[in-house]
């Protein structure tokens, strides 16, 4: 982890003169009586990359897996690369073409091959043709280096492979966004790093990255911002540096106090 | 070290792998017809009990039934003398020459003799057809399906009820009886029941409630009642609602009742499917940008009707015997034909009912048998993407 060859991923975001990818304004959402996010206002620009962490519970997961709609917000306003999400179903398919997203728990479709998987969407919701649908997909296999495995079926592979796979199937759709939901936490020690070592090559070709990860060595080494939540609130964001080294909420501090050890 | 790696115990504080161990090949007793013996048939005193008492059942079972069947049995003859003990002064087994005798209306019922070359061409048509569909590495099975789907059920439409303009005489369908009746019934019911049911079982699953409240009324008054009400209201409380002239063939009413009656069962072994598959999967292929049909289709389909399979099947068996139930309203089916033959006096004799009712049972079994084989055989080749 050079700091020297970082430097280039350390934009701060207002250096950033690209247009808006993500922006969260006032969003509220409840589940039953429990009311999950308060007040979120975020803004991500194109290619910026944010880590978000926090003890869990805290509603780093259900606010990213709002921005493509996998849950609803009752409050707020949320724009994806300038599409307001409502409950316009054209908008929410023109949403997700448009997100990536990896899940802690892979949720590649077990009954196809790994080509398969990663072909299925660019065939079905693109109308790529089925032999240019499948050199895509092997050339995103090949870049998260598992060009070999493309025949196999996703439980033959070991958990980084297929995290590897999930997010090869995500790249296939030519994201703009990608989201993360926790990609390493289910996986076994050993395969953490063939993982982060992907999202790094990601990160390094400017691509805009919201990440919900512990991995606070990924964090320092990618993140343009940490954002820090807590009982379905934003605590506190601010560039890795600042964060790891000056962070200023008491909440943050006892959580940096327990995680870095 | 001077030690070798089996003289080291783990048990002292320091310990340091020498050689990798080797993998070796199981011990005798794991392999062979010798091992399995021992594992499947010996491994416990009641594993062993059970099988001694499972070869004497079968010791006593199968010599009777080979007696009946097959020894004793009589191959040959015109009328009932020929299988009366009291006329052949002998044993007397199953009676074969009248099963040779009433087989043409075992499988056509009544229809008319000089047209059942008609019924002849449907089976010809609906084995080919059911091949090309089951059969999967049968060429242009996409063809396979329109045959099958399209082509077949209106070809045999005519077929069967006759189109004058091309020559061919109406059949009153009164007239059709036997494994033609069984086979049609059996047929729509399998053929309708699964994409219905898969259709109540996402609109169990809807989050709009007037979908999901039509599913559910649905689904639990049919299944709330049973199939012999649905057939007695189909055949005698519609006719009492819609004028004669207007109102539906005999058949066609069983066939509605019977399709609506195993959707409603195939929609809640659908749904036990549905309910299965991890929310991670919706997930997935919502992230991934398909819409909900395609999800369905895709994604959801594939992986709930594979866990379904055992159950898709037992409903299909289930249905396949319970067309039986349609001779309540009238309808000669296979069981039916076989129930009035046997009563004939000109073959009253002690083993014509037994006799009858054998190749009921050999026919029946050999379906279920049948379709219960082929769903193993799918759930083996499906079960591919489970590896690992």
């Amino acid at each position: 982890m050079s700091a020297a060859g970082n430097s280039a991923l350390r934009l701060k975001p207002s250096q950033l003169n690209t247009p808006v990818a993500v922006e969260l304004v006032g969003v509220n959402k409840w589940y039953g009586d429990f009311h999950v996010l308060r007040d979120i206002n975020l803004k991500v620009m194109g290619g910026e990359r944010i880590v978000i962490c926090g003890p869990s519970g805290s509603g780093k997961s259900t606010m990213i897996r709002c921005i493509n709609r996998l849950e609803e917000h009752q409050q707020g306003k949320i724009f994806v690369d300038g599409v307001e999400l409502t409950n316009d179903l054209k908008k929410i398919d023109e949403v997700r073409r448009e997100v990536g997203m990896v899940f802690q728990h892979f949720n590649l479709f077990p009954h196809l091959t790994v080509l398969e998987n990663c072909a299925l969407a660019p065939i079905w919701v693109r109308k790529t043709p089925k032999q240019d649908a499948e050199d895509i997909a092997m050339h995103y296999l090949t870049r998260v280096k598992i060009p070999e495995q493309a025949g196999k079926y996703p439980g033959q592979l070991s958990g980084g492979q297929q995290q590897r796979v999930a997010i090869a199937r995500a790249l296939c759709m030519n994201p703009k966004i990608m989201l993360f939901d926790e990609p390493t936490s289910a996986l076994d020690p050993e395969m953490v790093k063939e993982v982060l070592d992907t999202m790094v090559g990601l990160a390094e070709d400017g691509m805009t990255m919201l990440v919900v990860s512990h991995e606070m060595g990924f964090a320092r080494q990618v993140a343009n911002r940490i954002v820090f939540m807590d009982s379905g609130q934003i605590i506190e964001a601010n560039v890795p540096e600042e964060f790891f080294n000056h962070p200023q909420h008491e909440r943050t501090k006892l959580f940096l106090s327990q995680i870095l050890r | 070290m001077t030690m070798s790696e089996g003289d080291l115990a783990v048990t002292e504080i320091k310990f340091v792998r020498g050689a990798t161990i080797a993998a070796r090949p199981p011990p005798a007793a794991m392999t062979g017809a010798l091992g399995w013996l021992r594992a499947n048939l010996l491994s416990s005193p009641f594993n062993i009990a059970l099988t001694i008492l499972i070869a004497l059942l079968l010791a006593w079972l199968i010599p009777e039934l080979v007696k009946f069947l097959l020894i004793d049995a009589v191959w040959t003859g015109a009328d009932r003398d020929a299988c009366r003990e009291v006329v052949q002064h002998r044993e007397i087994g199953a009676c074969w020459p009248f099963v040779w005798e009433r087989w043409s209306y075992f499988v056509y019922g009544s229809y008319p003799i000089p047209q059942r070359w008609r019924v002849d061409v449907f089976f010809a048509m609906l084995a080919i057809g059911v091949v090309w569909l089951l059969w999967l590495e049968a060429p242009r099975r996409d063809l396979g399906s329109v045959y099958f789907f399209i082509v077949l059920p209106i070809t045999s439409f005519i077929l069967l009820t006759g189109w004058s303009a091309i020559g061919l005489p109406p059949v009153d369908t009164a007239l059709w009886g036997g494994i033609l009746v069984t086979i049609v019934v059996a047929s729509v019911g399998i053929v309708c029941s699964l994409p219905i049911g898969i259709l109540l079982a996402l609109g169990r699953r809807s989050r709009m409630p007037a979908v999901r409240l039509f599913s559910v009324v649905f689904i639990e008054f049919v299944r709330g009642v049973p199939l012999v009400t649905v057939l007695f209201m189909a055949s005698v409380m519609l006719p009492l609602f819609v004028p004669e002239e207007y109102s539906p063939d005999k058949l066609v009413r069983a066939l509605v009742g019977i399709a609506l009656f195993a959707s409603a069962y195939m929609a809640e072994v659908v749904r036990a499917g549905l309910q299965a598959i991890p929310k991670g999967q919706f997930e997935g292929a919502m992230a991934v940008g398909l819409g909900y049909w395609q999800m369905i289709r895709l994604i959801i389909l594939p992986q709930a009707l594979k866990i379904t399979i055992p159950n898709i099947v037992n409903t299909y068996i289930g249905l396949f015997k319970d067309t039986t139930l349609v001779f309540i309203v009238g309808i000669f089916d296979f069981l039916r034909t076989v129930e009035v033959a046997r009563i004939d006096p000109k073959w009253a004799a002690p083993v014509t009912s037994t006799t009858g009712y054998a190749v009921a049972a050999i026919f029946y079994w050999i379906f279920c048998y049948a379709m219960s084989r082929y769903a193993r055989a799918m759930e083996a080749r499906l079960a591919q993407g489970d590896k690992r």
